[in-house]
Protein backbone atom coordinates (compact mmCIF):
# COMPACT_ATOMS: atom_id res chain seq x y z
CA UNK A 1 0.00 0.00 0.00
CA UNK A 2 1.47 3.38 -0.95
CA UNK A 3 1.65 6.28 1.45
CA UNK A 4 -1.08 8.06 -0.48
CA UNK A 5 -3.38 5.08 -0.27
CA UNK A 6 -2.64 4.80 3.41
CA UNK A 7 -3.47 8.46 3.91
CA UNK A 8 -6.71 8.22 1.97
CA UNK A 9 -7.88 5.08 3.71
CA UNK A 10 -7.05 6.58 7.09
CA UNK A 11 -8.92 9.73 6.21
CA UNK A 12 -11.93 7.75 5.06
CA UNK A 13 -11.89 5.74 8.24
CA UNK A 14 -11.85 8.92 10.28
CA UNK A 15 -14.63 10.47 8.25
CA UNK A 16 -17.09 8.15 9.95
CA UNK A 17 -16.34 9.85 13.25
CA UNK A 18 -15.00 13.24 12.35
CA UNK A 19 -14.99 15.62 9.42
CA UNK A 20 -11.79 17.46 8.54
CA UNK A 21 -11.31 21.09 9.33
CA UNK A 22 -10.04 24.28 10.88
CA UNK A 23 -10.95 23.27 14.36
CA UNK A 24 -12.98 20.65 16.08
CA UNK A 25 -16.38 21.11 17.65
CA UNK A 26 -17.30 18.71 20.42
CA UNK A 27 -20.83 17.74 21.30
CA UNK A 28 -21.87 15.38 24.08
CA UNK A 29 -24.01 12.68 22.54
CA UNK A 30 -25.12 9.57 24.36
CA UNK A 31 -22.29 9.89 26.84
CA UNK A 32 -19.58 10.35 24.25
CA UNK A 33 -17.96 13.54 23.03
CA UNK A 34 -18.09 13.59 19.26
CA UNK A 35 -15.74 15.76 17.19
CA UNK A 36 -17.02 17.57 14.11
CA UNK A 37 -14.82 19.26 11.52
CA UNK A 38 -15.29 23.08 11.43
CA UNK A 39 -16.20 23.69 7.80
CA UNK A 40 -18.53 20.72 7.88
CA UNK A 41 -19.88 21.90 11.23
CA UNK A 42 -21.58 24.83 9.63
CA UNK A 43 -23.42 22.58 7.18
CA UNK A 44 -24.11 20.11 9.94
CA UNK A 45 -25.57 22.75 12.21
CA UNK A 46 -28.11 23.63 9.57
CA UNK A 47 -29.18 20.03 9.10
CA UNK A 48 -31.88 18.34 11.13
CA UNK A 49 -29.34 16.19 12.94
CA UNK A 50 -27.35 19.30 13.65
CA UNK A 51 -30.19 20.66 15.75
CA UNK A 52 -29.98 17.64 18.03
CA UNK A 53 -26.30 18.35 18.67
CA UNK A 54 -27.19 20.75 21.41
CA UNK A 55 -25.34 23.78 22.62
CA UNK A 56 -21.66 23.84 21.71
CA UNK A 57 -19.77 23.41 24.94
CA UNK A 58 -16.35 24.41 23.72
CA UNK A 59 -14.11 24.71 20.70
CA UNK A 60 -10.60 23.26 20.62
CA UNK A 61 -7.95 25.26 18.79
CA UNK A 62 -4.45 23.81 18.50
CA UNK A 63 -0.97 24.35 17.14
CA UNK A 64 -1.36 27.95 16.00
CA UNK A 65 2.48 28.24 15.73
CA UNK A 66 2.48 32.04 15.57
CA UNK A 67 5.93 33.04 14.25
CA UNK A 68 6.16 30.24 11.67
CA UNK A 69 6.76 31.75 8.22
CA UNK A 70 8.09 28.95 6.00
CA UNK A 71 6.75 27.65 2.71
CA UNK A 72 4.22 25.28 4.31
CA UNK A 73 2.22 28.37 5.38
CA UNK A 74 3.77 31.85 5.13
CA UNK A 75 0.70 33.39 6.82
CA UNK A 76 -0.17 31.55 10.04
CA UNK A 77 -1.70 34.75 11.45
CA UNK A 78 -4.05 34.75 8.47
CA UNK A 79 -5.19 31.16 8.94
CA UNK A 80 -5.67 31.76 12.69
CA UNK A 81 -7.77 34.81 11.81
CA UNK A 82 -9.86 32.61 9.48
CA UNK A 83 -10.26 30.12 12.32
CA UNK A 84 -11.41 32.85 14.70
CA UNK A 85 -13.90 34.08 12.09
CA UNK A 86 -15.36 30.55 11.89
CA UNK A 87 -15.73 30.37 15.68
CA UNK A 88 -17.22 33.85 15.87
CA UNK A 89 -19.65 32.91 13.10
CA UNK A 90 -20.96 29.77 14.75
CA UNK A 91 -24.78 29.79 15.11
CA UNK A 92 -24.43 29.36 18.87
CA UNK A 93 -21.22 30.65 20.44
CA UNK A 94 -19.30 28.05 22.44
CA UNK A 95 -18.91 28.88 26.12
CA UNK A 96 -15.20 28.09 26.19
CA UNK A 97 -12.13 27.90 23.98
CA UNK A 98 -9.48 25.29 24.73
CA UNK A 99 -6.03 25.73 23.15
CA UNK A 100 -4.00 22.53 23.21
CA UNK A 101 -0.59 24.12 22.82
CA UNK A 102 2.10 25.29 20.44
CA UNK A 103 0.55 28.73 20.60
CA UNK A 104 3.88 30.03 19.28
CA UNK A 105 6.59 28.57 17.08
CA UNK A 106 9.71 29.67 19.00
CA UNK A 107 8.48 30.88 22.44
CA UNK A 108 9.39 34.47 21.54
CA UNK A 109 7.71 37.32 23.43
CA UNK A 110 6.64 38.96 20.16
CA UNK A 111 5.01 35.71 19.03
CA UNK A 112 3.03 35.36 22.26
CA UNK A 113 2.02 39.02 22.02
CA UNK A 114 0.78 38.59 18.45
CA UNK A 115 -1.11 35.41 19.40
CA UNK A 116 -2.84 37.15 22.30
CA UNK A 117 -3.74 40.07 20.09
CA UNK A 118 -5.32 37.68 17.57
CA UNK A 119 -7.15 35.71 20.30
CA UNK A 120 -8.61 38.96 21.62
CA UNK A 121 -10.90 38.97 18.56
CA UNK A 122 -12.63 35.80 19.78
CA UNK A 123 -16.20 36.51 20.87
CA UNK A 124 -15.79 33.70 23.38
CA UNK A 125 -13.47 35.28 25.92
CA UNK A 126 -12.92 32.34 28.29
CA UNK A 127 -9.86 30.49 27.02
CA UNK A 128 -8.02 27.63 28.71
CA UNK A 129 -4.55 26.67 27.54
CA UNK A 130 -1.80 24.11 27.97
CA UNK A 131 1.70 24.67 26.57
CA UNK A 132 3.31 22.77 23.71
CA UNK A 133 7.03 22.06 23.49
CA UNK A 134 7.34 24.99 21.05
CA UNK A 135 6.04 27.30 23.82
CA UNK A 136 8.71 26.29 26.32
CA UNK A 137 12.01 26.56 24.42
CA UNK A 138 13.06 29.88 26.00
CA UNK A 139 16.00 29.47 28.38
CA UNK A 140 13.98 30.15 31.53
CA UNK A 141 10.59 28.75 30.32
CA UNK A 142 8.91 31.93 31.52
CA UNK A 143 7.28 33.48 28.46
CA UNK A 144 4.34 31.01 28.43
CA UNK A 145 3.85 31.03 32.20
CA UNK A 146 4.04 34.83 32.47
CA UNK A 147 1.01 35.00 30.21
CA UNK A 148 -0.93 31.78 30.81
CA UNK A 149 0.45 30.43 34.10
CA UNK A 150 -2.09 31.96 36.46
CA UNK A 151 -4.72 29.18 36.08
CA UNK A 152 -2.22 26.56 37.23
CA UNK A 153 -0.16 28.64 39.68
CA UNK A 154 2.69 28.21 37.14
CA UNK A 155 2.57 24.42 37.41
CA UNK A 156 1.02 23.87 33.98
CA UNK A 157 -1.76 21.54 35.23
CA UNK A 158 -5.16 22.50 36.67
CA UNK A 159 -8.83 21.56 36.61
CA UNK A 160 -12.17 23.33 36.41
CA UNK A 161 -15.86 22.54 36.00
CA UNK A 162 -18.24 23.85 33.41
CA UNK A 163 -21.84 22.80 32.67
CA UNK A 164 -21.47 19.66 34.74
CA UNK A 165 -18.33 18.56 32.87
CA UNK A 166 -15.01 18.23 34.72
CA UNK A 167 -12.04 19.54 32.73
CA UNK A 168 -8.44 18.53 33.49
CA UNK A 169 -5.56 20.40 31.81
CA UNK A 170 -2.22 18.59 31.85
CA UNK A 171 1.36 19.39 30.83
CA UNK A 172 3.49 16.71 29.17
CA UNK A 173 6.15 18.75 27.38
CA UNK A 174 8.62 19.63 30.14
CA UNK A 175 10.13 16.43 31.47
CA UNK A 176 11.38 14.87 28.26
CA UNK A 177 13.35 11.72 28.57
CA UNK A 178 16.07 11.76 25.88
CA UNK A 179 15.06 9.52 23.02
CA UNK A 180 11.61 9.08 24.53
CA UNK A 181 8.07 10.32 24.70
CA UNK A 182 6.38 13.14 26.61
CA UNK A 183 6.09 12.71 30.38
CA UNK A 184 3.49 13.68 32.98
CA UNK A 185 5.64 12.85 36.01
CA UNK A 186 4.75 11.44 39.42
CA UNK A 187 3.89 14.80 41.00
CA UNK A 188 1.30 15.62 38.35
CA UNK A 189 -0.14 12.07 38.40
CA UNK A 190 -0.54 12.30 42.19
CA UNK A 191 -2.34 15.61 41.74
CA UNK A 192 -4.75 14.00 39.23
CA UNK A 193 -5.50 11.20 41.71
CA UNK A 194 -6.34 13.77 44.39
CA UNK A 195 -8.38 15.83 41.93
CA UNK A 196 -10.52 12.85 40.89
CA UNK A 197 -10.94 11.43 44.38
CA UNK A 198 -14.58 11.34 45.46
CA UNK A 199 -15.84 12.48 42.07
CA UNK A 200 -18.91 10.64 40.78
CA UNK A 201 -18.24 8.21 37.95
CA UNK A 202 -21.20 9.74 36.10
CA UNK A 203 -19.39 13.09 35.73
CA UNK A 204 -18.25 13.55 32.12
CA UNK A 205 -14.50 14.20 32.14
CA UNK A 206 -12.52 16.06 29.49
CA UNK A 207 -8.72 15.74 29.71
CA UNK A 208 -6.53 17.87 27.49
CA UNK A 209 -2.77 18.15 26.95
CA UNK A 210 -0.53 19.05 24.04
CA UNK A 211 1.16 15.76 23.15
CA UNK A 212 -1.05 12.72 22.54
CA UNK A 213 -1.89 10.89 25.77
CA UNK A 214 -1.80 7.61 23.85
CA UNK A 215 1.03 6.29 21.75
CA UNK A 216 0.35 7.06 18.11
CA UNK A 217 3.92 6.71 16.79
CA UNK A 218 6.77 6.23 19.21
CA UNK A 219 9.70 6.83 16.80
CA UNK A 220 8.47 10.43 16.37
CA UNK A 221 7.67 10.88 20.05
CA UNK A 222 3.92 10.96 19.37
CA UNK A 223 2.84 9.76 22.78
CA UNK A 224 3.29 10.13 26.54
CA UNK A 225 5.42 7.54 28.32
CA UNK A 226 3.47 7.41 31.60
CA UNK A 227 -0.04 8.00 30.19
CA UNK A 228 -1.13 4.50 31.30
CA UNK A 229 -0.98 5.65 34.92
CA UNK A 230 -3.37 8.47 34.02
CA UNK A 231 -5.78 6.22 32.12
CA UNK A 232 -6.02 3.75 34.99
CA UNK A 233 -7.38 6.62 37.11
CA UNK A 234 -9.91 7.67 34.47
CA UNK A 235 -11.25 4.25 33.52
CA UNK A 236 -14.02 4.24 36.16
CA UNK A 237 -15.71 7.29 34.62
CA UNK A 238 -18.65 6.80 32.28
CA UNK A 239 -17.57 9.43 29.74
CA UNK A 240 -13.95 10.43 29.23
CA UNK A 241 -12.78 12.57 26.34
CA UNK A 242 -9.03 12.95 25.81
CA UNK A 243 -8.02 15.85 23.56
CA UNK A 244 -4.56 16.55 22.19
CA UNK A 245 -2.76 18.46 19.44
CA UNK A 246 0.93 18.20 18.46
CA UNK A 247 0.60 16.00 15.36
CA UNK A 248 -1.34 18.51 13.19
CA UNK A 249 -3.88 15.95 11.96
CA UNK A 250 -6.94 14.13 13.21
CA UNK A 251 -6.41 10.70 14.70
CA UNK A 252 -9.11 9.19 16.87
CA UNK A 253 -9.78 6.02 18.78
CA UNK A 254 -12.51 4.86 21.14
CA UNK A 255 -11.66 2.49 23.98
CA UNK A 256 -14.54 1.58 26.28
CA UNK A 257 -15.92 4.84 27.66
CA UNK A 258 -12.86 6.78 26.53
CA UNK A 259 -12.63 8.76 23.31
CA UNK A 260 -9.15 9.89 22.21
CA UNK A 261 -8.90 12.64 19.61
CA UNK A 262 -6.12 14.81 18.18
CA UNK A 263 -7.05 18.11 16.52
CA UNK A 264 -5.85 19.67 13.31
CA UNK A 265 -3.49 22.61 13.50
CA UNK A 266 -4.52 26.08 12.36
CA UNK A 267 -1.00 26.66 10.94
CA UNK A 268 0.38 23.83 8.79
CA UNK A 269 -0.15 20.09 8.30
CA UNK A 270 2.36 17.42 9.25
CA UNK A 271 3.02 14.11 7.51
CA UNK A 272 1.22 10.90 8.38
CA UNK A 273 3.23 8.92 10.96
CA UNK A 274 6.51 7.58 9.59
CA UNK A 275 6.36 9.30 6.20
CA UNK A 276 9.58 11.27 5.58
CA UNK A 277 12.51 12.09 7.86
CA UNK A 278 10.50 13.52 10.72
CA UNK A 279 7.41 15.42 11.93
CA UNK A 280 8.19 18.74 10.21
CA UNK A 281 5.98 21.09 8.22
CA UNK A 282 4.28 19.35 5.28
CA UNK A 283 4.21 21.40 2.09
CA UNK A 284 0.95 20.95 0.19
CA UNK A 285 -0.44 22.84 -2.83
CA UNK A 286 -1.81 26.23 -1.70
CA UNK A 287 -5.37 25.34 -2.70
CA UNK A 288 -5.29 22.29 -0.42
CA UNK A 289 -3.87 23.94 2.69
CA UNK A 290 -7.13 25.23 4.19
CA UNK A 291 -8.72 21.79 3.96
CA UNK A 292 -5.94 20.41 6.16
CA UNK A 293 -6.27 23.05 8.89
CA UNK A 294 -9.11 23.24 11.37
CA UNK A 295 -10.66 23.21 14.82
CA UNK A 296 -12.77 20.84 16.90
CA UNK A 297 -16.04 21.80 18.53
CA UNK A 298 -17.74 19.93 21.37
CA UNK A 299 -21.42 20.04 22.28
CA UNK A 300 -23.49 18.55 25.05
CA UNK A 301 -26.22 16.50 23.41
CA UNK A 302 -27.93 14.75 26.23
CA UNK A 303 -26.72 16.43 29.34
CA UNK A 304 -25.09 15.21 31.42
CA UNK A 305 -24.41 11.96 29.67
CA UNK A 306 -23.28 12.81 26.17
CA UNK A 307 -20.61 14.91 24.46
CA UNK A 308 -20.26 15.04 20.70
CA UNK A 309 -17.18 16.12 18.73
CA UNK A 310 -17.24 18.00 15.47
CA UNK A 311 -14.13 18.76 13.39
CA UNK A 312 -14.26 21.69 11.00
CA UNK A 313 -11.73 22.60 8.29
CA UNK A 314 -10.92 26.14 7.17
CA UNK A 315 -12.11 25.21 3.69
CA UNK B 1 68.51 22.62 1.15
CA UNK B 2 66.14 20.90 -1.23
CA UNK B 3 64.32 19.17 1.62
CA UNK B 4 63.86 22.46 3.48
CA UNK B 5 62.43 24.11 0.34
CA UNK B 6 59.97 21.23 -0.12
CA UNK B 7 58.84 21.62 3.49
CA UNK B 8 58.31 25.33 2.99
CA UNK B 9 56.25 24.73 -0.13
CA UNK B 10 54.16 22.10 1.66
CA UNK B 11 53.63 24.46 4.59
CA UNK B 12 52.51 27.18 2.21
CA UNK B 13 50.10 24.77 0.49
CA UNK B 14 48.77 23.75 3.90
CA UNK B 15 48.15 27.37 4.84
CA UNK B 16 46.26 27.95 1.60
CA UNK B 17 44.10 24.90 2.30
CA UNK B 18 43.43 26.09 5.86
CA UNK B 19 42.53 29.56 4.60
CA UNK B 20 40.16 27.99 2.05
CA UNK B 21 38.53 25.90 4.78
CA UNK B 22 37.85 28.94 6.94
CA UNK B 23 35.65 30.60 4.35
CA UNK B 24 33.92 27.32 3.52
CA UNK B 25 30.22 27.53 4.44
CA UNK B 26 29.24 24.54 6.59
CA UNK B 27 26.80 22.11 5.05
CA UNK B 28 25.34 18.73 5.93
CA UNK B 29 28.06 17.00 3.95
CA UNK B 30 30.85 18.99 5.58
CA UNK B 31 32.25 17.39 8.67
CA UNK B 32 35.75 18.80 8.19
CA UNK B 33 35.37 21.51 10.82
CA UNK B 34 35.97 19.73 14.11
CA UNK B 35 33.70 22.00 16.14
CA UNK B 36 30.60 22.22 13.91
CA UNK B 37 27.42 20.19 14.30
CA UNK B 38 24.82 20.23 11.57
CA UNK B 39 21.18 19.66 12.55
CA UNK B 40 19.39 18.28 9.53
CA UNK B 41 16.67 15.73 8.78
CA UNK B 42 15.96 15.46 12.52
CA UNK B 43 19.53 14.36 13.30
CA UNK B 44 22.65 15.85 14.91
CA UNK B 45 25.80 15.11 12.94
CA UNK B 46 28.43 14.21 13.63
CA UNK B 47 27.67 12.49 16.91
CA UNK B 48 29.60 11.76 18.97
CA UNK B 49 31.78 14.80 18.32
CA UNK B 50 35.23 14.81 19.94
CA UNK B 51 36.88 18.18 20.67
CA UNK B 52 39.74 19.49 22.79
CA UNK B 53 39.02 21.25 26.10
CA UNK B 54 38.49 24.95 25.51
CA UNK B 55 36.78 24.42 22.13
CA UNK B 56 33.64 26.26 21.16
CA UNK B 57 31.10 23.96 19.50
CA UNK B 58 28.50 25.43 17.14
CA UNK B 59 25.19 23.81 16.18
CA UNK B 60 23.43 25.05 13.00
CA UNK B 61 19.84 24.07 12.19
CA UNK B 62 19.23 23.34 8.52
CA UNK B 63 15.69 21.95 8.85
CA UNK B 64 12.42 23.82 8.25
CA UNK B 65 11.47 22.78 11.77
CA UNK B 66 13.07 24.41 14.85
CA UNK B 67 15.36 22.35 17.06
CA UNK B 68 17.11 22.79 20.38
CA UNK B 69 20.34 21.40 21.87
CA UNK B 70 19.85 21.02 25.62
CA UNK B 71 22.39 19.38 27.94
CA UNK B 72 21.03 16.48 30.01
CA UNK B 73 22.70 18.03 33.06
CA UNK B 74 21.51 21.58 32.37
CA UNK B 75 25.02 22.79 31.46
CA UNK B 76 23.78 24.43 28.24
CA UNK B 77 20.42 25.19 26.63
CA UNK B 78 20.21 26.56 23.12
CA UNK B 79 16.66 27.86 22.98
CA UNK B 80 14.72 27.29 19.77
CA UNK B 81 16.98 27.47 16.70
CA UNK B 82 14.97 28.34 13.62
CA UNK B 83 16.14 27.50 10.09
CA UNK B 84 19.79 28.58 9.54
CA UNK B 85 20.15 29.76 13.14
CA UNK B 86 23.10 28.66 15.26
CA UNK B 87 24.00 28.16 18.90
CA UNK B 88 27.52 27.97 20.35
CA UNK B 89 28.88 26.73 23.67
CA UNK B 90 32.46 26.63 24.96
CA UNK B 91 33.51 23.38 26.63
CA UNK B 92 36.21 24.08 29.22
CA UNK B 93 36.38 20.77 31.07
CA UNK B 94 37.12 17.29 29.70
CA UNK B 95 34.21 14.88 29.91
CA UNK B 96 31.31 13.31 28.02
CA UNK B 97 28.30 15.56 27.47
CA UNK B 98 24.92 14.22 26.32
CA UNK B 99 22.29 16.53 24.86
CA UNK B 100 18.77 16.33 23.41
CA UNK B 101 16.45 18.33 21.19
CA UNK B 102 13.63 19.08 23.63
CA UNK B 103 11.20 19.62 20.76
CA UNK B 104 11.99 16.17 19.32
CA UNK B 105 13.45 14.16 22.20
CA UNK B 106 14.35 11.21 19.99
CA UNK B 107 17.11 13.48 18.63
CA UNK B 108 20.11 12.93 20.90
CA UNK B 109 23.82 13.67 20.60
CA UNK B 110 27.08 13.39 22.49
CA UNK B 111 30.15 15.59 22.77
CA UNK B 112 33.40 14.16 24.09
CA UNK B 113 35.79 16.81 25.43
CA UNK B 114 39.42 15.66 25.79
Amino acid sequence: MSDDQLRISRRNALKCMAYGGAGTLFALSGGVLTPIDLAMAREYDESKEGKTLGKPLFVQISDTHIGFNKEANPDVAGTLTQTIDIVNGMPVLPALIIHTGDITHLSKPAEFDQAQQLFSRLRTTEMHTVPGEHDTTDATVTEYFNRFGKASNNKGYYSFDHAGVHFIALINVLQFKPGGLGTLGSEQLAWVAADLKGRSASTPVVVFAHMPLWTIYEPWGWGTGDADQLMSQLRRFGSVTVLNGHIHQIVQKVEGNMTFHTARSTSYPQPVAGVGSGPGPLKVPADQLASMLGITSVSVVKHPSALSLNDTALA
Amino acid sequence: MNIRRTQMVLTAVGMVILAAMEVHVPSAADTADPTKIVVKDFMFSPTPLTVKAGSTVTWTNMDDEPHTAVSDTGLFKSGGMDTNESFSFKFDKPGTYHYTCTIHPRMVGTIVVQ
